[in-house]
This record gives structure tokens, C-alpha cells and sequence, in this order.
């Protein structure tokens, strides 16, 4: 490392990123207490059903991910500027990681529940596919290596990508009932303590996913900056211009 | 409008004369179709009453995998000496150069599936001559919308070192529903349609090929563009 690399000004995360850290953590645990030790084990599943404040928000956090992931894209596309590319990849990857919590979390559930730990059920199915449609999206962005053609690419794929996932639950939702297959719906009435405790569990989850994703988009923006400073080095030692 | 049409009408032209003098791609995709029919054959027992329910999953499948296989070639016989830049370079709406391809490729899977057919018939003992309007009708909804979606996705994985793994890893996700709504269709009208679902699945078919066909045209501008 010469001189020239450590006087390069690495910029600090946003200010407001550790607070939130802290914020989130504390919501977490705070909703886990309350699901743990305020609301009553349910009558037919008893504890098992706790897992519902952590499945069901996880879930709800990866969709709302996958829908800003698409808001992002056309934003891209539209301004072309890059830190929209930088969320989407992030936010993308953050809700990858909340499916898988949602499906291990609701085979974990199923596996009592229903004695197996996998049914075809429109939403675990339609989940799975679109679980298999973002890691697509990530694989996409790992394999192309010019920037600018990863941006539009992974935009248009994130577009495409999110117009299927209702497509995909219908689908199989249509194909599933029209077989007259058992149909797994077992919302009925909520009571007020559970209520809160899946109210508390999704504000903790969505804090937390923020927290998640900006941390990375923050990675992200140093991982670029580290390129760019590796070619501006080799420009220098090839003797070519270096273009600052 | 009609300077389009005759720059789709070249492109289309132009991939189908270069396929027809060589002739690999084509006869390797047909002959792997067959291998693909003849697998499930063994892989699922031939006893008629285990075949004749699951033939229109094997049908797609085996369109399926052996479709895939022609996406790539129609971009990558553009990546050579600089093909596709110059076809950008040509004036006039880029989308031409998505729908010209995408009816190259549609013709190339359709005359793969008139082989395929036949073939799936006489293997699998499918009454396929009774019900060719209604199968012919599944077939081509079906096809159109994975060519739609194959032709999109290749113009990205075709320019990928990952190119053979990438474009199945985009495409067959996506490809869910439409596999869904084919093979219930084609399984209704070979099985007789007890459940009266099959015409349900057509016009799924046809709500499917439209939106992606609509959604692939807008986004193709920003896939193609270097």
C-alpha cells in the first residue's frame, strides 16, 4: 500500500445507521418477549404457533422487499443513476435471505402441523419460485462484470421477475384448487394478543431489513469505490493517464 | 409500421437462411428430444395406465429442455465479428430486432415440435390425430410464450462466460405458471376434460403471452443497448 491509497477518503456509513442498528435489535427482542411471555400458547398448537410472529413477518418483509427491488429497477431505468442499481441489488439480496427464513421457518411449522414438511400449497410454492426467480437475479448480477450492462440487466430481470410472483401464486393456486386438493387455510379470527405480538414482530422484522439493506448498500458503495481505485492504480503503473 | 415489418421480416429471414444451411442446431434439437421422450420412458415405466396421465408433462418438458438449448445460438452466432453491433447500428426501433428474433425462434421451436409430436404419439400411444386442433392451439399459446421468455433472457445469458447455466437458471422460474396452464391443457384434452378446465388454461396461456410478451418488448431496449 503506498501513500497514495491510505490518503483516500473511505466515506463513513450514514449517521443514522448504528442508531438503527440498536433500534432494531431492541425491537426484536422486545417483540420476542412479548410473544414468548404475554401472549397465551394457542389452544390447539400451544407454542408451536409462536413460530407464526417469526414466519409470517419474514414473509411479509421479502414481499414488500421484492416490491421495492421492482420500484428501484423502473426507477433505474428511468434516471439511470446508480445508487437506484445499489439498493435494488441490496434490498435484493436482503429479502433472498428473509424467503429462505420464511420457508425454513414454515417447514419447521409444518413438519408437527401437518406431519410433512413440505405440501403444494399455493403460497409455500409460489414462495419457493420466487425465492428461485431472486436467486436468478443475484446469479445474474455475480456473473456480469461491466457495471453498466449489470444495472440494466438486473433492472429489466427485476421487472419481469416481480410482474410473475402473482402470476406464480395463481397459477398454482388454480391448479391446486381445480384438482379439489385439500386447501390449507387456517386464518379464522385473531385474538388481540396475538395480534400485537405479529404487529410488534413485523415492525422489528421491517426495521431490522432496513437496517440489513442499507448496511449493505453502504458495502456495496465501498466495494465500488475499491474498484475503481484498483484501476486508477493500474492506469498509474502501466505509465497510462490516470482518469480522476 | 411497415419499415418495421420489413426489418423484422429480414431479421427472421436472416436466422432462419443461416439455420436451414447448416442444419446442426436442428437436427441436434430434434434427435435430443427424441433421447429426452425416450428417457421418461424409462424413468416412468411403460405400462399404458402409468404413461398416458403424466404425457403432458413429459410433451412440455421435453419442449422445454430441448428449447432452451436454441436461445443461446441465436444471439451467440451474433456475437461473431461484431454481428450484433452492426444490427444495432442499423437505424430504425430496436424492438423490431426482439420480434424478429422471437419469430425466428418460435418458427425453429414449432417445426421442432411437429417432429416431437409424433413421436411423443407413437412412443407413449397418445391419441394426438383425434384432438389436433385443440392440441395444435395449447401448443402454439404454450410455445409463444416460451419463446417470448427464452428469447428475452437469452439476449443477456448469451453474452455470459455462464451462459449454458444462466439461461435455464433465469428462464425456468419464470416459466412456472406457463408450464402449469400447458400441462393441465394438454393433459385435459389427451385424458378426456373431466374437470372442464382446459379452456380455463387456454385463456391463461393467452393472458400469459401477452403480458410478458408486452413487458420483454419494453425491457428488451435496455438489454440490447451496449
Amino acid at each position: 500500500m503506498n501513500n497514495e491509497v491510505i490518503s483516500r477518503v473511505v466515506p463513513p456509513p450514514p449517521r443514522w445507521l448504528r442508531p438503527l442498528g440498536w433500534i432494531a435489535l431492541l425491537g426484536f427482542v422486545a417483540a420476542q418477549a412479548i410473544g414468548f411471555l404475554i401472549s397465551a400458547p394457542d389452544r390447539d398448537m400451544g407454542n408451536l404457533q409462536k413460530i407464526m410472529y417469526v414466519h409470517v413477518p419474514s414473509a411479509w418483509v421479502a414481499m414488500l422487499g421484492f416490491f421495492v427491488v421492482f420500484v428501484l429497477s423502473i426507477a433505474f431505468l428511468v434516471t439511470r443513476r446508480e445508487d437506484h442499481d445499489r439498493r435494488a441489488a441490496a434490498t435484493a439480496e436482503v429479502s433472498v435471505l428473509f424467503t429462505a427464513l420464511t420457508l425454513v421457518l414454515g417447514s419447521i411449522w409444518g413438519r408437527p402441523t401437518w406431519g410433512i414438511w413440505w405440501t403444494w400449497d399455493p403460497r409455500l410454492t409460489s414462495t419457493a419460485i420466487m425465492l428461485l426467480i431472486y436467486v436468478g437475479y443475484l446469479a445474474l448480477r455475480a456473473f456480469t462484470e461491466d457495471e453498466d450492462r449489470r444495472a440494466r440487466w438486473s433492472a429489466a430481470v427485476g421487472i419481469l421477475g416481480f410482474l410473475n410472483v402473482p402470476i406464480v401464486y395463481f397459477s398454482v393456486k388454480w391448479w391446486r384448487t381445480l384438482h379439489q386438493v385439500q386447501t390449507i387455510d387456517a386464518a379464522g379470527a385473531i385474538d388481540s394478543a396475538y395480534a400485537l405480538a405479529l404487529l410488534l414482530n413485523s415492525i422489528a422484522f421491517l426495521l431490522v431489513f432496513v437496517w440489513l439493506v442499507a448496511l449493505r448498500a453502504h458495502v456495496a458503495r465501498l466495494e465500488r469505490l475499491r474498484e475503481s481505485w484498483i484501476e486508477d492504480e493500474a492506469l498509474v503503473r502501466t505509465g497510462s493517464e490516470a482518469h480522476v | 409500421m411497415n419499415a418495421e415489418l420489413t426489418r423484422i421480416g429480414a431479421i427472421v429471414w436472416k436466422d432462419l437462411t443461416a439455420e436451414r444451411r447448416t442444419k446442426a442446431n436442428f437436427n441436434a434439437v430434434v434427435f435430443l428430444a427424441g433421447l429426452i421422450l425416450l428417457l421418461f420412458g424409462f424413468a416412468i415405466g411403460t405400462e399404458q395406465a402409468s404413461m398416458q396421465p403424466i404425457a403432458g408433462g413429459v410433451i412440455w418438458l421435453t419442449v422445454l429442455f430441448s428449447g432452451t438449448l436454441s436461445f443461446n445460438r441465436s444471439y451467440e452466432q451474433e456475437l461473431e465479428n461484431g454481428a450484433l453491433e452492426m444490427l444495432l447500428l442499423y437505424p430504425g426501433d430496436r424492438r423490431s430486432l426482439f420480434v424478429g428474433k422471437l419469430l425466428a425462434n418460435l418458427l425453429f421451436v414449432l417445426l421442432v415440435e411437429v417432429v416431437m409430436l409424433p413421436t411423443a404419439a407413437l412412443l407413449y400411444n397418445l391419441p394426438i390425430w383425434t384432438f389436433l386442433a385443440p392440441l395444435s392451439v395449447v401448443l402454439l399459446l404454450g410455445t409463444i410464450g416460451f419463446v417470448t421468455l427464452g428469447t428475452f433472457y437469452a439476449a443477456m445469458a448469451s453474452r455470459l462466460r455462464a451462459r449454458e447455466v444462466m439461461l435455464p437458471l433465469l428462464l425456468f422460474p419464470m416459466l412456472v405458471p406457463l408450464l402449469v396452464g400447458a400441462v393441465q391443457a394438454t393433459g385435459g384434452i389427451l385424458n378426456g376434460d373431466i374437470m372442464g378446465s382446459t379452456w380455463w388454461w387456454v385463456r391463461f396461456l393467452f393472458v400469459f403471452d401477452v403480458i410478458f410478451f408486452v413487458a420483454a418488448l419494453f425491457a428488451f431496449e435496455y438489454v440490447i443497448e451496449d
